[in-house]
């Protein structure tokens, strides 16, 4: 059983705290705080989820810009204090549309009142958005989304919190739409996020995709959802980078897991999920492939000597994948030589919505794309001044280059939502059904 | 905001209030809403706002809901500080308690019990045992916890008022599964927490683990939420099935469980699986097959933290079967979006799985990370080479892969690289050429780290035949003495001066004048003390001070400092637990009054002669609980903080295992000193019985001390042990415990034997090579509990147990025998005997 649980902003101050147990000494929150900035570890380390002090063991989360901590004093799993303290974050997102530091200030009381219905005395009770309903009383303060600073879908997707939907829905489970009525709706993304390692002659070392069939439901009276996936479908793939086996062209998982309402009868002949699915936003399934698949960018990078004091960098970047799609916030990242001085850049004729940055402080280009269409090609060219002669090879000093970016409608894995079934007698119910596919970079590397 | 301003913003809120307080008007609630949220939110970061009390709870008169949880918040985080006035709550609590929503009752219930007030426990009673039986499972629900709450505040008054045995009647019956699952928890808690001072509430606890219990919540177990199912399957790992259809059925039962999307739920059921299987070799290996897609899934799908917790675990499962995960490794190179805290761990699993068929591209991804960015996982990846370096055979290509980090000329890689090429030469001397070469070429100047300089000094001293420039170098680090902040590189220093001096004086000798002179001088009182050695034995004669600086070397095989495997093991026990991640087992990082209350028999025997019972060590009955006394703090002295914190119960703990070993040492035994295999005495006594007579100790020493280990014949064909038993320490407790004393056995160590014997692992290690595995030791007195099995048994039968103490002053050991086949412990103590005796004489 945990002993607190407490929400602290970046900054350190307590938003949310409950003392479970009273066996913890108050200033815990303090005293986890000044340990998890001030990590002591080699350089750029940062804090592991689980530590111990002092007799009190530390678990936190970081979720939407916030920490998430319980403490305890007995040898509890870390796995179910991890994923509690996940599920208490998408719960209370799930009221509050929002999760960040504001709507959480906004609502604390609202909090609370989870708070008291999720653990009883440190022990985990029901944490399920739709039986919690019953016991939440305040009206929740939405926060407008649009007020919120534009960060784009990528900005979502902080590092550290990789279950996120794939775009903003921003709409609580409880709080009634503006005009008095609530939409009848559900969403199904499919998310996946791509990580793919290029050698330096191009060649792809790895390459693997994790993705999560996410919903979100604002169904009344919980009907029955049947969501049907490729018929070509199959799982059970152990061997990393193995062969092909029968099915050519088929989508082969390796694994997967599912959410507990789902029901799997009719998975293994028909590729059905059958499921009801409960309030709010819960993964269906989650799943992970290796087999091969057509990375969506191709980078061609030239790195050489250009004189003694200088080099010269060319990026070129091409969009493999089809032109009605179009990736966003698109960044390559390229560490340079520590020697490096001085960056020019020269960017392509007539390129809209680029940029380029170097980071001094951490010697790194940086060349920001708003939008790549697919098929299209772009490239940079950087000119370095270097402080001291180079003798050695400079790829050596240049590189990995790793990129980041989100392709909304498009999946790499080809895994696909054939169609979405409310099982509901009534003919004229027809609900607002939402499947939309993103696909995310992970960790997509290139390397010199 | 200033003290000062505090005070006048909490005088107002007291006085706006205490207007609110009685009047009646429409909207005032809205009102009182507003300041009841202004006080919370002081409450939450820590403002005392414990002066409202009496006007919060005037208040509280109110029947708007959000209101009254606020109210209990507040009453609930100041109550304790503050009985007299949480006695003015009591009255509307109570009154709600019998409210006709069952939610009210529920809440208010709730907050009745979290007053934590000592002398408010009398108004306590009476709503529990109503909400314990109250038609809405969530009531009860909250009763099962209120119980508990009860117990931490007035143990006595929970269990006079007979609620411990509700809750179990709940537990078997109740129609809500929360209800089920609470009633669980609690009574875990107390039954632990009472099982310190009574022997009624162990066994209750116990029968927690009947069969009846288990299939019950297993029958349901669907029904249960995925908290609650962790809970019952950390009950269901200690549950020993009665025969293997029973164990294929229960993981027939809970296999799908592997496929949950909650990482909780699939390592909970991972520890079932793999202690259920403990004693079925195959199926124990079936289920790592089984469970290595599921894991790597949940390491991939979850948020960071997620993978940290299933990859610490994965960690824990490679140590013990690196073979298996020998082909998946790719799955632990690091992601570009890895935390640093993930990326560590990844680097150890490559290390771990590294073996001849992986090895090249394993390290080929090593080093790409060598290059990278981020130091700290550059720096782990240049030492995780290293250890793959120090655990093949085949190296050569490592350590091309090594010096090639050296000519990156980054500073830190060539410190992590020079440490590492240090070690891999005391290992595998005979690459010394290849990689002083590439040393030679290292400028000292780029090297500051000490440990990386006191490496370089190191290979300087012993290679001063081969790096022609040696002398030289060292010169230049002598030369700058005074600038040389660290003790380590000036003591390697000494040493290397020394070393390259008897290898080539003419150009040293003055370099090794200077550096002895540096040394006396030297604050450090270690470097002063080996300055001044070195002076003495030079002068005595320099043969002698070569001999002595300079001996020939044997390459080292082993590095120390990997943790015993039975720490390994008691981790693994530990499995889904802070243990794994902390690579700890619990006893070294918690209380001893905070151990879990899911651990069974393993703390139940130490908690037996805590503080609490000093009287008990005359009960017979308690020889078996200081025998789990000694299977659960065997290491419980490398724990300072059992020490500080319950140096009672632990000096008592200690009294237990001496008067035991005088018990065990006293015993009489044959005076014949010519058939030395009939001191095995084929008499199964009774421990107690063992204990009662005594005879000299002075007779029984010359007795043995006449015998060489020698003069054991062998009169019984040696038996055919089963070189790699299998036994969790539940069972052996358990067979310990049924088992009668077969034999005993006395045997006296010769003294060079004794001179090896300064804690317990040599003796562990020698009885492994001899079959004999060891479950427990001890180190003052030394004692062991051993076990081993005849070869071709079918499981879990043909063990034979052995508790041994040894005294350390006249090396007299005695040992008591039990096996499963008695008739075959005078074979199995031939054995014993025989392989105490080659003890030391290897």
């Amino acid at each position: 059983m945990i002993s607190q649980f407490f929400v602290l902003s970046l900054r350190g101050d307590n938003i949310v705290f409950r003392d479970y147990r009273g066996d913890v000494p108050k200033g815990s929150a303090e005293i986890f705080f000044r340990k998890v900035k001030f990590w002591q570890g080699e350089e750029g380390e940062e804090a592991p989820p689980v530590f111990k002090m002092d007799g009190v063991n530390y678990l936190h989360v970081k979720v939407g810009g916030l920490l998430f901590v319980a403490t305890t004093r007995v040898n509890l799993s870390p796995a179910l204090v991890l994923e509690l303290l996940q599920r208490i974050a998408r719960v209370t997102k799930d009221y509050l549309g929002i999760l960040n530091e504001d709507s959480l200030r906004k609502n604390f009381v609202l909090v609370y009142e989870l708070l008291d219905e999720m653990i009883d005395f440190g022990y985990p009770q029901t944490t399920s958005t739709e039986a919690l309903k019953s016991f939440v009383f305040n009206e929740p303060v939405v926060i407008d989304a649009a007020r919120l600073p534009s960060l784009g879908p990528a900005a979502l997707f902080i590092q550290g919190s990789k279950r996120v939907p794939g775009t903003s829905v921003t709409k609580s489970v409880v709080a009634n739409e503006p005009g008095g009525r609530k939409r009848e709706e559900v969403f199904v993304d499919i998310i996946e996020k791509i990580s793919v390692t290029f050698n330096a002659a191009g060649y792809i070392l790895t390459s693997e995709i994790d993705g999560t069939i996410q919903m979100k439901s604002y169904l009344s009276g919980n009907p029955e959802i049947r969501v049907a996936l490729n018929e070509d479908l199959s799982i059970g793939r152990n061997e990393y980078g193995g062969g092909f086996g029968g099915g050519v062209g088929m989508v082969i998982l390796d694994d997967c897991n599912f959410h507990e309402s789902v029901r799997l009868d009719d998975f293994e002949t028909d590729h059905y999920l059958t499921l009801v699915p409960p309030d709010g936003e819960f993964p269906v399934m989650n799943y992970r492939m290796t087999q091969e698949f057509k990375p969506p960018f191709k980078v061609f990078p030239v790195i050489e000597e250009a004189g003694p004091f200088k080099a010269e960098i060319v990026l070129k970047v091409r969009a493999d994948f089809p032109a009605t799609v179009t990736a966003n916030t698109v960044v390559l990242r390229v560490p340079l030589p520590k020697t490096t001085s001085r960056v020019s850049f020269e960017m392509e004729p007539g390129a809209v919505g680029q940029s380029t940055d170097f980071k001094e402080a951490n010697k790194t280009i940086e060349w920001s794309c708003r939008k790549i269409v697919g098929g299209s090609e772009h490239t940079l060219r950087a000119k370095l001044t270097l402080t001291q002669e180079r003798n050695a090879n400079i790829k050596k000093e240049a590189g990995p280059i790793s990129m980041s970016f989100t392709i909304p409608m498009f999946n790499a894995s080809r895994l696909a939502v054939r169609y979405l079934q409310v099982v509901k007698k009534s003919k004229s119910y027809n609900p607002y059904r939402w499947v939309r596919y993103v696909t995310h970079s992970n960790s997509y590397v290139i390397r010199t | 905001m200033n003290a000062d301003n505090r005070k006048g913003e909490l005088a107002e809120l007291k006085g706006q209030l205490r207007q609110l307080a009685g009047s009646r008007a429409p909207g005032v609630e809205d009102l009182k809403r507003e300041l009841y949220k202004k006080v919370i939110s002081y409450l939450t970061v820590g403002i005392d706002v414990s002066s409202l009390f009496s006007e919060m709870v005037m208040c509280s008169a109110t029947s708007d809901l959000v209101l009254k949880k606020m109210c209990y918040l507040y009453v609930g985080n100041y109550a304790r500080g503050y009985p007299e006035l949480a006695l003015l709550t009591i009255n509307f609590l109570q009154k709600d308690c019998q409210d006709d929503d069952p939610m009210i009752r529920g809440l208010a219930l709730r907050s009745l019990c979290s007053l934590r007030v000592k002398n408010l426990v009398e108004y306590l009673v009476g709503p529990l045992q109503r909400g314990l039986k109250d038609s809405n499972g969530y009531v009860r629900s909250v009763a099962a916890i209120g119980v508990l709450k009860l117990y931490h505040i007035a143990p006595s008054s929970c269990t006079d008022n007979d609620f411990p045995v509700t809750l179990k009647a709940l537990l078997l019956h109740d129609s809500d599964p929360q209800v089920v699952a609470n009633c669980l928890c609690s009574l875990l808690e107390i039954l632990s927490i009472e099982g310190n001072v009574s022997e009624a509430a162990l066994r209750e606890k116990e029968s927690l683990l009947h069969r009846n219990v288990i299939l019950s919540l297993l029958n349901r177990f669907k029904e249960f939420s995925e908290w609650a199912q962790c809970l019952v399957l950390e009950v269901v790992s200690k549950y020993v099935p009665e025969d293997a259809q029973e164990t294929h059925d229960m993981m027939d039962v809970l296999d799908d469980r592997l496929q949950h999307a909650n990482s909780a739920v699939v390592l909970a059921t991972i520890k079932v699986f793999l202690h259920l299987t403990m004693s079925m070799a195959d199926v124990h290996q079936k289920v790592y097959e089984r469970i290595k897609a599921p894991l790597l899934t949940l390491v991939s799908s979850g948020s960071a933290e997620q993978s940290y917790a299933v990859l610490s675990h994965l960690h824990l499962l490679v140590m013990r079967a690196p073979m298996l995960f020998a082909s998946d490794y790719k799955h632990f190179y690091c992601r570009y979006s890895d935390p640093s805290y993930v990326k560590k761990l990844k680097l150890e699993m490559l290390t771990a799985v590294a073996n001849e068929s992986n090895t090249y591209e394993i390290v080929t991804e090593l080093s790409e990370y060598a290059a990278n960015v981020d130091v700290a996982i550059a720096r782990e990846s240049i030492r995780a080479v290293g250890k793959i370096a120090l655990q093949q055979y085949d190296v050569n290509a490592i350590v091309d892969r090594l010096l090639q980090f050296l000519e990156m000329e980054k500073d830190y890689v060539t410190a992590e690289t020079l440490v590492l090429v240090k070690d891999l030469l005391r290992k595998y001397p005979q690459w010394s050429h290849d990689c002083i070469a590439v040393v030679g070429n290292v400028s000292s100047k780029s090297v500051t780290e000490p440990k990386a300089k006191a490496a370089l000094v190191w290979m300087l001293g012993e290679y001063a035949y081969d790096m022609s420039d040696a002398p030289y170098v060292l010169e230049g680090f002598v030369q700058s003495w005074a600038e040389e902040d660290f003790a380590e590189v000036r003591l390697e220093l000494l040493t290397a001066v020394a070393k390259c001096f008897f290898k080539r004086p003419p150009e040293t000798v003055q370099i090794l004048g200077a550096a002895l002179s540096f040394g006396f001088a030297d604050a450090n009182q270690d470097v002063h003390d080996r300055a001044l050695l070195y002076y003495r034995l030079l002068q005595h004669s320099v043969e002698v001070a070569e001999r002595v600086i300079n001996p020939p070397k044997q390459a080292v095989s082993v590095f120390a400092g990997d943790q015993s495997s039975e720490i390994k093991d008691r981790i693994f026990d530990e499995f889904n637990s802070l243990a794994v991640v902390y690579r700890q087992p619990s006893y070294m990082f918690l209380d001893k009054d905070q151990r879990s209350p899911f651990a069974f028999s393993e703390d139940t025997g130490s908690s037996i002669i805590g503080p609490q019972s000093p009287g008990r060590e005359d009960l017979p009955s308690d020889i078996d609980a200081r025998d789990n006394d000694l299977l659960l703090s065997a290491h419980e002295k490398e724990d300072s903080r059992a020490v500080s914190n319950g140096s009672h119960g632990y000096s008592s703990s200690k009294f237990h295992t001496l008067q035991e070993f005088t018990d065990s040492a006293f015993a009489p035994r044959s005076p014949s000193p010519t058939q030395p295999i009939r001191n095995a005495r084929a008499t199964p006594l009774p421990p107690a019985a063992v204990s009662s007579t005594a005879a000299s100790p002075l007779l029984a020493v010359d007795d043995l001390l006449g015998l060489g280990p020698s003069a054991s014949a062998e009169p019984f064909p040696p038996l055919k042990l089963n070189p790699k038993p299998v036994l969790d320490p539940a069972s052996f407790k358990r067979k310990w415990g049924q088992l009668t004393v077969a034999l005993t056995l006395e045997y006296t160590f010769p003294a060079q034997a004794m001179v090896g014997l300064t804690g317990p692992q040599p003796l562990v290690r020698h009885m492994q090579t001899n079959s004999v595995q060891c479950m427990a030791s001890g180190n003052a007195p030394l004692k062991f509990f051993f076990f081993a099995q005849l070869a071709d048994a079918p499981a879990n039968t043909g063990f034979f147990l052995v508790e041994l103490v040894v005294t350390t002053s006249s090396g007299l050991a005695s040992a008591k025998i039990k096996a499963d086949d008695s008739s075959l412990a005078p074979a199995f103590a031939d054995s014993l005997q025989s392989a105490l005796s080659k003890f030391g004489s290897l």
